[in-house]
């Protein structure tokens, strides 16, 4: 369908003179800069001046620049009969993708658009849509856009946009040039003064002139001698006496006029016509660019749209640059949106710009959702938890959490009896992990994270909640054993689980023992625990308890008595949580008999006598306690007694 | 008046021709008459006395037809060249959205030229309009003249061209140089839209 260019068509075997020197500059310039410098190009002259070799040339020169250019040359002809062609096949799709993939687009005789309605129609949207990818489109024609009969108007302004240029007839030192160069093609030589005999006739075109040259070289070729000026002019049929007295200036200029008059008016109204265009029209173009690039991006250009109808022109820029911030918002509060929740942002009213405050809204609605999940606790730095023999794998396995969150155990499962400062570890993993740079940590016990399941259900907001939570760089749940019957959520943290880890955020969790050995847990949940690392915390050594009880003691700010300690630590304590109740006891025992706390009251408290202050008042069991009686430990001992009537009623029972 | 009207949306230009006595304005529109199809012109209007020298001014009404959605018309005005039709001159330079200075290029009509220049700068100020503002070309006709007649183009943008407008040489008898120069007043008149200043 496309014509090959014709390899003789480039601009070094063009002759350029002052009639179409700008023709070729332009093209020069399309070929080096496509779809940048004017674009379209539409060059126009009569037939038989080179509208072709230089539509070709472009092309050439296009494709020497940049070989991998996909470049097109075709006439309308070419194009309409491909188009139907297309059409018929139900192929009009594919057709004009093909043609919007073009780099550099050349089409010839354009003037055969003259009551061609729906290739007018087709033309405009392939020149705009090459317009708009950049891409570049050479028109040629035979006479100026504005000529072109029936041509529709906004083609006429879309051609006159770009730029259009005329090749007007070659002047005589062209001509004598053109004369010269094709004669040294042909291998002729001619008498001096022939060729300027022949170039002094005014051809309306180079094809005839190139005829002319033709006689010349036949009738030389037949008589076997060199033809002179005169004889030349004889055989051509030109007037000897113009063409002897032809001084050169003074036979065109009545000539010219004439031949030139109906063109002068309307190359006049062609520049016109561009001027206007590119004034008037200027701000019509500008939004109409700003509503397709829009569109484009998928945005609402109501407002745009409504600015072309009106007549004036007042503030266009303005309002383009409203409309322009407007969407550069609503570009950020989408992806804001985004974050917090992917589905949200899909939304529509993301984009119309004509309506912000909905959007602002819906925004607000997505934040206000979507705050940031349940920090850890700031009441378990990691610095004040207790290491030893006892919790230092877990310990361990912590600091490496820490150190590569996501990385290295994933998830990490912290199991151990009540109290042993599961929690403490948790919360305090948690903290160092929101150290982390844009850290989002989760850290909550499942409860908490049960309870907010069903409020979200309840309030039918469960993608904002899933949404909040998949923002976490690292999800901690406490005491996971809670999951326990509840289904719903563990479906919910199943998938959230898969995400995460997917993502490589860090998972840990809390359970009371290992988790094979919970109830009530799906398979695929206690499997994934245990994909990680499963850490136990055991109960607290004597070395433990110690190190505890120093810490605690100096928190009360008490004098660390070493038999204190060594009496405290002694003690079969099976927890942290327990040491520091025991602790607590000894202390405001002390307070309350206003004594120093030493290892003797600690024995008093623990074992001994109960402290005044606390039997007045209190049903105790009536047992008296000696230290070194039966009862070893008073610890042991019941001292708050069911109130009466509960009691009654738990008997009749 | 109004260059553009946005609401009946109308391009109307005023363009005037104006110079010393006997430098070819009204041949210009005679020239540019004869090049503009019959359909897009109307009646020329010329008031010239026996001798042929304008004696109120010459009209000439060009339809351009529908450029961009607007009707488009550029109005062409000759003023008297003579200096005792000043009062007319000045009449038919109000309004104008263009000048074309037509000057005389042949050197004993230097001091016209520069006369007229001068009138037409004074004649602007008593509608309030500065001559730097308007758009402004300079036409050297006449350059058919044998050449030791005349001035070249280039002696007379030294001696009348100081603001540097565009000047164009020409023979407005056999119509060198007219369109160029009516092409390049249109073209600064025209600009003058995408100013969106209108002017007076």
């Amino acid at each position: 369908m496309t014509s090959a260019l014709n390899p003789r068509f480039t601009f070094e075997t063009f002759v350029v003179g002052a009639a179409n020197r700008l023709a070729v500059t332009a093209g020069r310039t399309v070929a080096e800069n496509p779809g940048s410098a004017y674009n379209p190009l539409f060059i126009y002259s009569g037939s038989g001046l080179g509208k072709t070799h230089v539509l070709m040339a472009i092309g050439h020169a296009a494709k020497a620049i940049a070989s991998q250019l996909n470049i097109e040359y075709l006439t309308l002809d070419e194009y309409v009969e491909a188009f139907h062609a297309a059409i018929a096949a139900g192929q009009g799709d594919a057709f004009r993708r093909r043609f919007q993939n073009v780099d550099v687009l050349l089409v010839d005789d354009v003037q055969f658009l003259t009551n061609r309605k729906e290739m007018q129609a087709e033309l405009l949207r392939l020149t705009e849509a090459l317009q708009q990818s950049g891409h570049q489109i050479v028109l040629a024609s035979d006479r100026p856009p504005a000529e072109i009969a029936d041509l529709d108007e906004r083609l006429i302004s879309r051609f006159s946009g770009g730029l259009v240029v005329d090749m007007g007839i070659p002047d005589y030192e062209t001509r004598v040039a053109i004369l010269r160069r094709k004669a040294e093609e042909r291998g002729s030589k001619f008498q001096p003064g022939v060729l300027e005999a022949v170039a002094k006739v005014e051809y309306p075109n180079v094809r005839e002139l190139m005829g002319a040259l033709n006689r010349l070289i036949a009738f030389q070729a037949v008589n076997d001698m060199p033809i002179n000026a005169e004889a030349a002019s004889k055989v051509l049929g030109i007037p000897t006496g113009a063409s002897a007295a032809g001084s050169s200036a003074a036979s065109p200029a009545a000539a010219s006029s004439a031949a030139a008059s109906p063109d002068e008016f309307s190359q006049f109204l062609t520049d016109v016509t561009a001027t206007v265009g590119k004034a008037v029209e200027a701000w019509r173009a500008r939004v109409t660019e700003a509503v397709l690039r829009w569109e484009g991006e998928g945005y609402r250009t109501g407002r745009l749209e409504k600015l072309l109808e009106q007549d004036t022109p007042a503030a266009v820029d303005d309002a383009i640059a409203a409309y322009v911030q407007d969407v550069e918002r609503l570009k950020a509060l989408e992806a804001e949106v985004a974050v917090l929740d992917p589905q949200a942002a899909g939304e529509k009213v993301f984009r119309d710009p004509d309506d912000m405050d909905a959007a602002e809204a819906a925004a607000g609605k997505v934040r206000d959702g979507a705050a940031p999940p349940p920090a850890p606790s700031a009441a378990f730095p990691f610095d004040s938890y207790v290491a030893g023999p006892s919790n230092e794998v877990a310990l361990n396995a912590a600091r490496d959490v820490i150190g590569k969150p996501g990385k290295k155990y994933n998830p990490l499962v912290i199991v151990g009896k009540s109290g042993l400062g599961k929690t403490h570890l948790l919360n305090a993993i948690g903290l160092e992990l929101a150290k982390k740079k844009n850290a989002i940590v989760a850290c909550l016990s499942t409860q908490a994270f049960v309870d907010e399941l069903i409020g979200a259900i309840d309030g039918n907001r469960v993608d904002w909640w899933r949404a909040r939570f998949r923002r976490a760089t690292a999800l901690l749940l406490d005491d996971i054993h809670l999951l326990a019957g509840k289904e719903r959520t563990q479906e919910e943290l199943f998938n959230l689980f898969n995400q995460l880890v997917d993502a490589d955020r860090q998972l840990i969790f809390t359970a009371p023992s290992h988790p094979n050995t919970l109830h009530g847990l799906e398979e695929r949940i206690v499997s994934r625990l245990e994909g990680g690392l499963v850490v136990e915390i055991a109960e607290p050594d004597k070395e433990l308890r110690r190190s505890v009880l120093e810490r605690l003691l100096t928190q009360q700010r008490l004098p660390r008595e070493p038999a204190l300690v060594d009496y405290l630590a002694d003690r079969p304590i099976d927890s942290v949580r327990s040491l520091t109740g025991v602790v607590q006891r000894v202390v405001e025992a002390a307070a309350a008999q206003d004594a120093p706390v030493t290892a003797g009251l600690a024995r008093e408290v623990l074992e001994g006598a109960p402290p005044p202050r606390r039997t007045t008042g209190f049903r105790t069991s009536g047992i008296v306690v000696s230290s070194a009686g039966g009862v070893r430990s008073r610890e042991k001992m019941v001292w708050d007694w069911p109130a009466a009537g509960d009691r009654v009623i738990e008997d009749l029972r | 008046m109004s260059l553009v009207n946005f609401t009946t949306r109308e391009i109307t230009c005023k363009i005037v021709y104006y110079g010393p006595g006997r430098s070819g304005k009204t041949t210009n529109l005679h020239y540019v008459y004869g090049r503009v199809p019959e359909t897009r012109r109307g009646r020329m209007v010329s008031l010239a006395t026996q001798t042929d020298r304008t004696l109120f001014f010459d009209f000439l009404p060009i339809d351009l037809g529908q450029i961009s959605g607007f009707s488009t018309r550029f109005q062409l005005y000759t003023v008297p060249g003579q200096v005792y039709y000043n009062a007319t001159r000045r009449l038919v330079l109000q309004g104008a959205d263009g000048v074309v200075f037509v000057g005389d290029s042949q050197a004993r009509q230097l001091d016209e030229n520069i006369e007229s220049l001068q009138n037409l700068q004074s004649n602007l100020l008593e509608h309030g309009v500065d001559v730097r503002t308007m758009p402004l070309v300079m036409q050297y006709n006449k350059q058919d003249l044998p050449a030791e007649l005349i001035l070249t183009p280039a002696d007379l943008d030294d001696a009348l061209n100081f603001r540097s407008v565009p000047s164009f040489p020409a023979d407005a008898l056999h119509g060198k140089g007219v369109f160029e120069t009516l092409k390049g007043i249109s073209e600064l008149v025209l600009k003058k839209l995408a100013a969106g200043s209108p002017t007076v």
